[in-house]
């Protein structure tokens, strides 16, 4: 299930403007790695390359390497919608579709492709996702409620569980706690924690502690100033940024000095 | 090294899943066999065909309106002038018509310009807040209401209801032109017209500049408030001057209607040569002239007509590119964004 | 208007200088009697009654108020007046419309067979024998009623998968490109087509295609589509753009295609809006006479076909029967049916505005928590 990803001589260009510049990266499978860094730096906009979300907003395009383990994701004939299902995304607010109940909401990402599914296969695999979200206590007696019925902290969990229903290798999340409040934000870090049994997941995070208690791994990035490209600072384990950095930078940051 | 991403963004870049690498290399997955198609790509590249299809339609349909009514109208163009509209020739037949029309649409904006802004100002600065909305849709009801109907009532009610108007307009103010007796007996003016016209042109400016004053900056008027003026005062230096450019436009789109609107001139008005009065019988508009005169036009007469309706598409044309050059040009300027 | 504190028994400082609250109901009833003497003086009716009260309510309201308040605040009060004046004024119209169909349309329609029987086989002879002798006025609206439908009808399927698509393909796959933009330029153009022009091309290209004369209910159609589909590219347009882009990002995360996620995410999340603008539109053409008049000609039979033949429908038979009455010399019966077919017509776009403005408020997704 969990794949590995290795990040070769990656930049990200909005049209002429260069993002992201130079990342190489290594994240291991079945751990948890956060992206830290000030506002502009480009860890939103890393993260989208590595499903290929980023080809959704105009001119943006991708020079270099991200392997799954060992298959390029830019190669020829790769498909990015592919890619997408097997590198899935929970997004900063609580995105669920409006006009589909919460079963239909789990099931989405398999029904939209147009895969029909047995009643039963279908019912065990919204108990499952809905299980590994750790949301099945609370909305298993009204599965045919809207989605958006739920509070902010549940609806981010349903769209984790939307997620870990196309049964990816990968999951990104972007600032996925931004939105909510500090209870929802516990029960999501609790989950992420779990998740990491069975997937990769790579999260972007303002909140330096959220990235302490979550990940095992911290990459911090950092751009030189308006208009240069971000860049990748440093990459170590969680502790080793911060308590123990080799950079100037990483330090005045995760100590609050600047950002 | 160029990669897949590079092509996407050349092609179509908000949409790059149609036309990504699978168009170029369809099985050339290389490598990579779990990440390559798995299909329904094609659904992709038939959708956005025929989104695009139907797009090419309308631009289609539009140049086909314009390539027939000319070629339908050519023959009343080119050929002899003796042998058109009982020998008065092409350009002598509209001018009249386009006089006329364009004086119907004057005075019906003249009469709707006021009224509408003071609705629309009642509605968005002086009616309660929930008040307001139904009357929004009380004014939208008269969008609703058919232009034949209109016409109806403007033929069997308000025509025979001005007519006591009209004698003591001829009889005070006779000595102004448009004003001139002997009034019409039966009220079937261009005045009584313009009046319809009117009543249909109002909910099309009201509306709209409803919106426009909805959306004035709340810090002005707030600003101005602060400042001690009373609400009118407010209005005219916070509202006014912000909506100043939609206003025109508006007014400009109400005259694009006003311009092209058959029924309530031709069941309304009782059609004669051009005259200056607006309270006797006579004048007409080009769009009552084609509908009164279609059903039993042929040959080289329903060619004239047809050529009649490409002057009145191209007037309104005009007037429409520049109600929207208006709008355009004053989006960056209005601070509405 | 007037903000003075009753209860206080020393006249505040706030309130020095301003009109008493009971000022404006004072001026109305000085207003209402000049206003009775006025017009007693023209010949009184009701209307000039309102008229006169209306401009003394005014001067007497405004002149009160720049003796006590000053010029400033009699300016803020006479724009009051006048503004609160443009809105009763653009009433009259639509209570005297209404008012006028509702009256002269009930006779029509509640006569026996009104809606059920064409115009078929009924000429002057018996117009005149229901004029001078009161017998029943016979012929009906029901060709013209099934005309209209079917036109409307077509004019939908024609205009709603072109007009969506356009949609469609402005706000997910144009990006503002040079194709996109023009798409949007010729639609604004064609919200500006007079309804006459659109019929004369419709038939100016039949004529072209099928030879000259040709006028049937498929002509009429296309030339009611031509004023339909702007209407429908710009509703549906506006619907889409407001989907959240969330949605898409969503749906694309999750390995879905982007015409699925269109069709199955973004179009549901925006139909009830689409509907209701569609419905609009469809209100909006059922009552063009023009277009129609030029396209479809006036039929009295009844005539399902929409491929052959002439064709009748509610507004042109208003228009006929109105300015072509079945017998000349005895308009009355042409009239009463005119009213009739008139009030059909209104109750049909006033149904259809209620349908949209509930389709609108009920279908929405729920978004609220």
């Amino acid at each position: 299930m969990s794949k590995r990803i290795d990040v070769k001589d990656l930049n990200v260009y909005y049209g002429n403007f260069r993002a992201v510049e130079g990342v190489n990266i290594n994240i291991a499978a079945r751990s948890v790695t956060a992206f830290i860094g000030p506002s502009g730096c480009g860890k939103s906009t890393f993260l989208r390359t590595l499903n290929r979300m980023h080809e959704v907003l105009p001119g943006a395009r991708v020079e270099g390497q991200v392997l799954l383990d060992g298959d390029d994701l830019y190669g020829p004939g790769v498909d990015p919608v592919a890619v997408r299902s097997h590198v899935g995304m929970v997004f900063q607010r609580p995105n669920p579709f409006p006009t589909m109940s919460i079963r239909d909401n789990v099931l989405a990402g398999v029904k939209l492709n147009g895969k029909k599914l047995s009643k039963a296969d279908s019912e065990a695999l919204v108990e499952s996702s809905l299980l590994g979200a750790n949301l099945w206590n609370e909305v298993k007696d009204r599965l045919d409620k809207p989605g958006s019925g739920l509070s902010g902290g549940q609806q981010q969990r349903l769209c984790i569980a939307r997620a870990i229903a196309v049964k990816p290798d990968v999951i990104l999340m972007d600032e996925p706690c931004s939105a909510l409040d500090p209870i929802s934000t516990l029960a999501v870090e609790d989950l992420i924690n779990e998740l990491k049994e069975k997937y990769t997941v790579v999260i972007v995070t303002h909140n330096m502690q959220q990235a302490a208690r979550v990940s095992d791994k911290t990459a911090f990035f950092n751009i030189a100033g308006t208009g240069k490209p971000g860049k990748l600072i440093e990459y170590a384990d969680t502790t080793a940024i911060f308590n123990n950095p080799k950079e100037k930078a990483t330090e005045d940051y995760v100590s609050g000095r600047f950002g | 090294m160029t990669k897949a991403a590079d092509e996407t963004a050349h092609a179509l870049p908000k949409g790059p899943e149609v036309t990504t690498t699978q168009t170029k290399t369809p099985e050339q997955s290389g490598g990579t066999p779990k990440l390559s198609s798995q299909g329904g790509a094609a659904g992709d590249r038939i959708f956005s065909g025929a989104a695009l299809t139907a797009g090419i339609i309308i631009l289609v349909v539009l140049c086909a309106v314009a390539v027939f009514l000319v070629a339908q109208a050519f023959p009343a163009l080119v050929a002899p002038q003796d042998q058109i509209a009982s020998g008065k020739g092409f350009w002598q037949y509209i001018l009249p018509l386009v006089v006329g029309t364009v004086i119907a649409a004057a005075v019906a904006l003249v009469i709707a310009t006021p009224i509408s802004i003071g609705v629309a100002l009642f509605i968005s600065h002086y009616a309660p807040r929930r008040v307001a909305q139904i009357l929004g849709y009380v004014i939208d009801l008269l969008a609703a209401i058919p232009s034949v109907v209109f016409g109806a009532w403007g033929i069997s009610f308000l025509a025979p209801a001005l007519v006591p108007g009209y004698n003591w307009l001829a009889s005070t103010l006779g000595w102004i032109p448009i004003f001139s007796g002997p009034a019409s007996a039966t009220g079937k003016t261009l005045l009584t017209a313009a009046v319809v016209l009117a009543v249909m042109v109002i909910p099309i400016i009201t509306s709209i500049s409803r919106e426009i004053f909805l959306q004035t900056p709340k810090l002005h008027e707030e600003a101005a408030l602060a400042l001690g003026a009373t609400r009118w005062e407010m209005i005219r230096m916070a509202v006014f001057p912000f909506a100043r450019p939609g206003i025109i436009s508006a007014v400009m789109l109400g005259l694009g209607r006003a311009l092209g609107e058959t029924m309530a001139v031709a069941l309304v008005l009782s059609s004669g040569p051009l005259i200056a009065s607006l309270i006797q019988s006579g004048n007409q508009t080009i769009a009552a002239e084609i509908a009164l005169n279609f059903p039993e036009a042929s040959g080289l007469s329903l060619s004239t007509l047809i050529a009649a309706g490409l002057v009145l598409f191209v007037i309104t044309l005009v007037v429409n590119v520049i109600a929207r050059w208006v709008i355009s040009r004053h989006k960056e300027f209005s601070g509405a964004n | 208007m007037t903000t003075l504190t009753a209860r206080s028994p020393r006249r505040s400082a706030l309130t020095r200088n301003r009109l008493p609250r009971f000022a404006p109901w004072a001026s109305l009833a000085v207003a209402l009697i000049v206003g009775a003497a006025l017009s007693t003086i023209v010949g009184f009716n009701a209307f000039g009654w309102g008229i006169f009260s209306a401009l003394a309510f005014t001067f007497v309201f405004v002149a009160w108020s720049a003796a006590v308040e000053g010029s400033r605040k009699a300016k803020d009060k006479l724009a009051t007046c006048l503004v609160v004046g443009a809105f009763l004024i653009a009433l009259l119209p639509l209570v005297s419309v209404i008012w006028t169909v509702l009256v002269e349309g009930t006779k029509g329609l509640a006569t026996p067979g009104f809606l059920g029987t064409s115009m078929n086989g009924v000429s002057g002879i018996q117009d005149n024998e229901s004029a001078t002798a009161g017998t029943r006025v016979l012929g009906g609206i029901y060709h013209s009623l099934m005309g209209t439908l079917l036109i409307t009808l077509w004019a939908t399927l024609i205009s709603v998968p072109i007009g969506l698509l356009t949609a469609v393909y402005l706000v997910e796959y144009g990006n503002d490109g040079r194709i996109s933009r023009a798409i949007t330029f010729f639609v604004d153009v064609m919200t500006g087509i007079p309804s006459i022009v659109a019929g004369l091309f419709a038939a100016a290209f039949f004529a072209t295609l099928f030879g000259p004369g040709t006028k049937t209910g498929f002509v009429a159609a296309v030339a009611l589509s031509v004023l339909m589909i702007p209407v429908v590219v710009r509703s549906s347009e506006e619907m889409l753009k407001i989907v959240p882009n969330e949605l898409r990002e969503a749906s694309y995360a999750l390995g879905v295609r982007k015409w699925r996620t269109i069709l199955k995410i973004v179009i549901p999340t925006a139909i009830s809006g689409i509907a209701s603008g569609v419905t609009l539109a469809i209100a909006r053409v059922i009552g063009e006479t023009a277009p129609i008049l030029v396209t479809a000609g006036f039929a009295t039979k009844i005539n399902m076909n929409v491929f052959a033949d002439w064709m009748s429908s509610l507004p042109t038979f208003i228009y006929t029967q109105i300015l072509n009455p079945t017998s000349p010399s005895n308009p009355g019966p042409s009239l009463q049916r005119a009213w009739g077919a008139a009030l059909v017509l209104i109750i049909c776009v006033m149904i259809l505005n209620l349908i949209a403005r509930l389709v609108a408020k009920f279908f929405a997704p729920k978004t609220g928590r």
